[in-house]
Order: structure tokens, then sequence, then C-alpha cells
């Protein structure tokens, strides 16, 4: 089962690199950062799956991840907001 | 039985695949965030499956409840999706199909050393080192006991993006709807109990089942993120309460680092807990983390300084 998950996640990589380099739209970006983010913790679970049991590191390693993604997640959307309201100042000058 | 399992996980991959997708391929943005939050639910599920219910439960709250109101929030602010620039970048046809066709290759190849790698893991390390932390929950025991030293790292990461946010700027000040919602703040009057309630149940359960201080912090966010929404935290704009609100969002930090230069001073190591302080200690470096989370979420959430 952790194998069949692996491979879930190695494909949601693939699919969200063609989609960080393919768009021009920030907030599409951020979210294909967010995919590719979900598809590292996938695989790190995955990896929890040992012969002794469920290896709790890698569970934590994926609690912290989650709330640093959140964080980099509203600092960039934070950017992105302000980037476009001066672009919008900008032009209307 | 087995079938029945393997269907689910069929039917959930595929689901999480589509979703995926339609996240960051569909033209429209507002389509492509709630395709998102879905894709965020569902990924909780998959913890569920994969028996990593504390990620779970951070996964329901931080992932498909904060991210997604953060996201919503800055959708509101930017220009409509049928813009030229939301559309995907047009290449040559050569290109585009070596660029699917590498990523294919990677991601296959990703799976095959994934599949392959050593996985020793700490299990039984952990286990016979429970003992002496001072909790019976191993995913607490590590995160704030044997490898605290990541959690308060990660606490000082969320400080950062929060100072990072306020230095762009004012708070913005949120659209007034279009319609009067008479739902919202009777909803949220409501729904603040229990906004309470869980976070301390998740907190308490924390010490010997899954729980503890991030869900908790997460649950009280969001309800924190429903009561900005209706307008109910006003103090938090207001010029007198800016140094209460600053000393609330380190509370969590500074706790943690007292209670490292303690553990330095008591036995020498850095955030080293002794065994007979070391449940008392725990649960109040919860209780301030959770407090600090919950209150640096809602921080992000206004988008730039209160009270400027």
């Amino acid at each position: 089962m952790s194998v069949f998950y692996a491979t879930v996640a190695s494909l949601l990589c693939g699919m969200a690199i063609i989609s960080l380099f393919r768009t021009q739209d920030l907030l599409r970006r951020i979210l294909a950062l967010n995919v590719m983010a979900s598809a590292v913790f996938l695989m790190l679970v995955t990896i929890a799956h040992t012969d002794a049991g469920i290896d709790p590191v890698p569970h934590v390693m994926v609690l912290t991840g989650i709330v640093v993604a959140v964080s980099t997640t509203a600092a960039a959307l934070g950017l992105t907001i302000r980037a476009h309201e001066r672009r919008r100042h900008e032009e209307s000058q | 039985m087995t079938a029945l399992t393997v269907g689910f996980d069929l039917l959930l991959s595929a689901a999480l695949l589509w979703l995926a997708w339609q996240a960051l391929f569909l033209p429209l943005r507002f389509a492509a965030v709630v395709h998102f939050m879905a894709f965020n639910l569902l990924m909780a599920l998959v913890w569920v499956r994969l028996e990593a219910p504390d990620v779970a439960l951070a996964e329901a709250a931080i992932g498909a409840g904060v991210t997604g109101a953060l996201l919503l929030t800055a959708l509101g602010r930017l220009p409509g999706g049928g813009s030229r620039r939301a559309h995907p970048r047009r290449w040559h046809r050569y290109w585009r199909y070596l660029a699917i066709f590498s990523a294919f290759v990677s991601a296959v190849w990703l799976a095959w050393s994934v599949q392959h790698l050593p996985r020793p893991g700490l299990t039984t390390e952990i286990m016979a080192a429970l003992d002496t932390t001072g909790v019976s929950h191993a995913v607490t025991a590590v995160l704030l006991n044997i490898r605290a030293i990541d959690t308060l790292l990660e606490v000082a990461v969320m400080l950062g993006a929060v100072m990072l946010v306020w230095s762009l700027g004012p708070a913005l000040r949120p659209f007034a709807p279009a319609t009067a919602l008479p739902g919202l703040p009777a909803l949220s009057r409501l729904l603040h109990p229990l906004f309470l309630l869980v976070p301390t149940y998740l907190l308490w359960r924390g010490a010997h089942a899954p729980g503890g201080a991030f869900p908790a912090g997460a649950v009280l966010g969001a309800g924190g993120i429903l009561l900005l929404l209706a307008d109910g935290v006003s103090w938090m704009q207001q010029p007198r309460y800016n140094l209460l609100l600053r000393l609330l969002l380190i509370a969590g930090l500074a706790l943690f680092v007292v209670v490292g230069l303690g553990g330095l001073l008591l036995t020498g190591t850095f955030l080293a807990i002794p065994q007979a302080q070391a449940k008392a200690v725990i649960l109040a470096v919860e209780v301030a983390t959770a407090l600090s989370i919950a209150l640096m979420l809602m921080a992000l959430y206004l988008y730039g300084e209160p009270g400027r």
C-alpha cells in the first residue's frame, strides 16, 4: 500500500513541476508549490512504514512542514497582493 | 475486506490526481483554488489511510481550512481569472512534449528510488526512550522533547513570516459584502464555544493520543479567522492593544527559549528537560505554542500590520 501511495506522490510531483514552469500566474505558482509540498509529505509518510512498525520521526517532520508551508504560502500571497496593488497604482497614474 | 480497501485506495488516489490536475491546469483561478481546497481535504483522508492521525488532524485544520481562507482572500484582491496572464505560456509543441516526457521520466525514477530507499527507522530507539520523556504518545514526545529544537525553529520561521507580512504595510480592510450577511456573526457566535472546546480537548489528549499543540493551535486559529471575518476581534486593530498583541505572538517562542536555557542551566544541554518536571513543562510549552500558532495564523490572515 505504501508503494502505491509513493507512486501517486511522484506523479503529483511531476504534475506540479510542469505547472510551476508553464504558468505565468503567481497564484497558480503558489498552488503548484503547495501541491509539490503535499507530494513530498506523502513520500515521507510512506517511508515511515518500516519493518519495526511506524516510525514517528517522519510524522513529526511532516507536522512541522505543514505549519511551515502555510507560513510561506501566506508570505508569498502577501507579496503577490502588494505587487499587484503597486502595478495597478502605477498603471492608474 | 482487502478488495474493499484496495478499491478505496484506488478511488482516493484517482480523485487526488484529478483534483490536483484541475487545481494546476484549469484556466479559471477561482475553480483552481476550490479544487485545491478539496485536494487538501482528501489528503487528510490519505493520512488516515497511512496511519498518521496527527498529520491528518493538522492537515484538515491548516491545509483545508486556513490555507483555503488565505487563498480565497488573496483571490478577492487580484484581478479576474479570465485575464491573459492566467493562461499558460504558449510553448512550441516539441518543447511541450519534451517537458512532459522528462517530467514523467523523473516521476517514474522518483517512485522507483523511493521504493528502494533504505528504511532503518528510529521506532525501537524512540519506544525505548519514551518512558523518560514525560508523555506516552510517541509523536508528541518527539515533537516537544526529543527533537524540540525543530519545533522551536519552526515557531521562529512562522514568526518570521508574520514579521515579513506585517512589514509590507497596513492591514487590508475587508471588502464590505454586497449583501448584508446576518448569518455570519450569529454563526461565529454559535460556533465559538466549539472552537474553544475542541482545541482544549486536543491539547489535553496530545500527551497520550493523537492531538497536541499543532492541531489545537490550527483549530483555534481557524475559529479566529472566522471571528475576523465577522469583525468580532476589533481589539486587534486598536493601537493600545499593540503591545499585548506582540507579547502574545512571541509567547510560544519566548517560553520555548526559557525552557531551553533552563535545561542548559540544570543539565548542561540546551532544551534538555529533567524527567521529573517533563510532563508539566511540556504541557506549559504546548499551551503557549498553541496560543501563539493560533494568533500567528490570524495575524497572517490580516495581510499587513493592524492598527497602522
